[in-house]
């Protein structure tokens, strides 16, 4: 079904389009200037890793999560780097995740009363939405598990 | 302590400028608490919601409640507010100063301007509809589309001032374009060029907060931005629902 291949060219134009994409969001909602190439990386490092995992065949679900975590890992180095809220930066990379062509086929189906193949894509809906919302929850664990650990050496050493 | 009128309002100020503007409860109270704390207050009793504030300060007489009822989503204020923040921890504001920043910041901060921000629509509706495995030759249609989408979403929000209902009308628009060009034979792949044309309209910063705040938990702020998010995306799928129903 996937007419972009995963392989050269098809790569390149994966990682350049979800960058597109992720600066675009990133004007709708009106981030700073300056953050706009790194809310574009960080979307375009977690699309590229959902897509890698997902031509993998793991799975659906282990494919957002772990493009969820990805994004908010790096959504959280850039805003320790660029000493800017994280928000900036998670918000537009998790957009390319969003589960938008389960999301069609749910409401096609909806609107044409076949309601058992409809509710089948809902609750993929739900599940992506849930596997992202997983992988946030972990890239936050880990975030405050580093600093919790850099801070208890930082005080033995004192 | 004489300016404690001064701190509860450059305090509420910015909570209301951050909450206002979308921003996630957790950070909300951390700032909040980090303000009071570099005025001087040991400690400050704030409690802030999706559509209000309240602070009061221990032993103090003063007390105020800030209502918040402007809900829309521009992450420059948060950062600026930010920034201020940051700098009146690091000396560099007094709070009055501070005070009359977050004043002007909350009149004018520039935003980007409506003809880019169709321009960064249609681009995320032709990009993501070649990611998501659409055709090349659908990638031109699905922009244009997501261009008059965004567009005719922005124009209603000016009329209606109902964000649900501009999402609505909105997701019509894109749902009839999309299946009188496939009609036409403008397109092919006509459920790529409908998902690519929605996107913009995503409701991608109500959903990432509604999340963080019940994992941090803000249930209350949570619970009610979760339903917020859901009834737009549930206004868009009624959209293309009933377009798709009638074609």
């Amino acid at each position: 079904m996937n007419i972009l291949p995963i392989t050269g060219d098809g790569l390149l134009v994966h990682f350049l389009f979800s960058y597109i994409a992720t600066m675009g969001f990133g004007i709708l909602i009106n981030i700073p200037h300056n953050a706009l190439l790194g809310c574009g990386a960080v979307g375009s490092l977690g699309w590229m890793t959902y897509i890698l995992i997902f031509h993998a065949h793991l799975g659906t679900m282990l494919a957002n999560l772990s493009g969820a975590l990805v994004v908010g890992l790096g959504a959280a180095i850039m805003a320790r780097v660029k000493k800017m809220p994280m928000i900036l930066f998670n918000v537009p990379g998790m957009v390319p995740l969003v589960p938008g062509s389960q999301s069609y086929k749910a409401i096609y189906n909806f609107a044409f009363g076949r309601n058992s193949i409809a509710l089948h894509y809902l609750v993929q809906v739900a599940m992506i939405a849930g596997a992202i919302a997983m992988g946030f929850f972990l890239a936050e664990m880990i975030t405050r598990m580093y600093y919790r650990i850099k801070g208890s050496v930082k005080n033995k050493a004192v | 302590m004489e300016d404690a009128n001064l701190i509860i309002d450059t305090v509420l100020l910015a909570g209301k400028i951050m909450i206002e503007n979308g921003a996630d409860m957790a950070r909300v109270d951390d700032t909040l608490q980090r303000i009071a704390r570099n005025a001087g207050i040991q400690s400050p009793r704030i409690f802030e919601t999706t559509t209000g504030i309240m602070m009061s300060i221990q032993g103090g007489e003063n007390s105020q409640v800030e209502s918040i009822d402007k809900r829309r989503i521009d992450l420059e204020r948060i950062s600026r507010v930010n920034d201020a923040s940051r700098a009146f921890q690091a000396k560099k504001l007094t709070l009055q100063q501070m005070y009359d920043r977050l004043v002007i910041l909350d009149e004018s901060t520039p935003d980007f301007r409506p003809v880019l921000k169709v321009i960064a629509a249609a681009l995320i509706g032709g990009t993501l509809e070649v990611v998501y495995g659409g055709r090349w030759s659908d990638m031109l249609l699905t922009m244009g589309i997501a261009a008059l989408g965004y567009a005719s979403y922005v124009v209603l929000n000016r009329f209606f001032r109902t964000e649900f209902a501009s999402e609505f009308i909105a997701a019509m628009v894109i749902g009839i374009c999309g299946v009188s060009a496939v009609k036409a034979h403008w397109g092919i792949n006509m459920g790529m060029i409908i998902t690519g044309g929605i996107m913009p309209l995503v409701p991608g910063v109500l959903l990432t907060n509604a999340v963080r705040d019940l994992l941090a938990g803000h249930i209350l702020s949570g619970a009610s931005r979760m339903i917020e998010g859901l009834i737009t995306a549930c206004a868009l799928g009624m959209g293309i629902a009933l377009v798709l129903r009638f074609s």
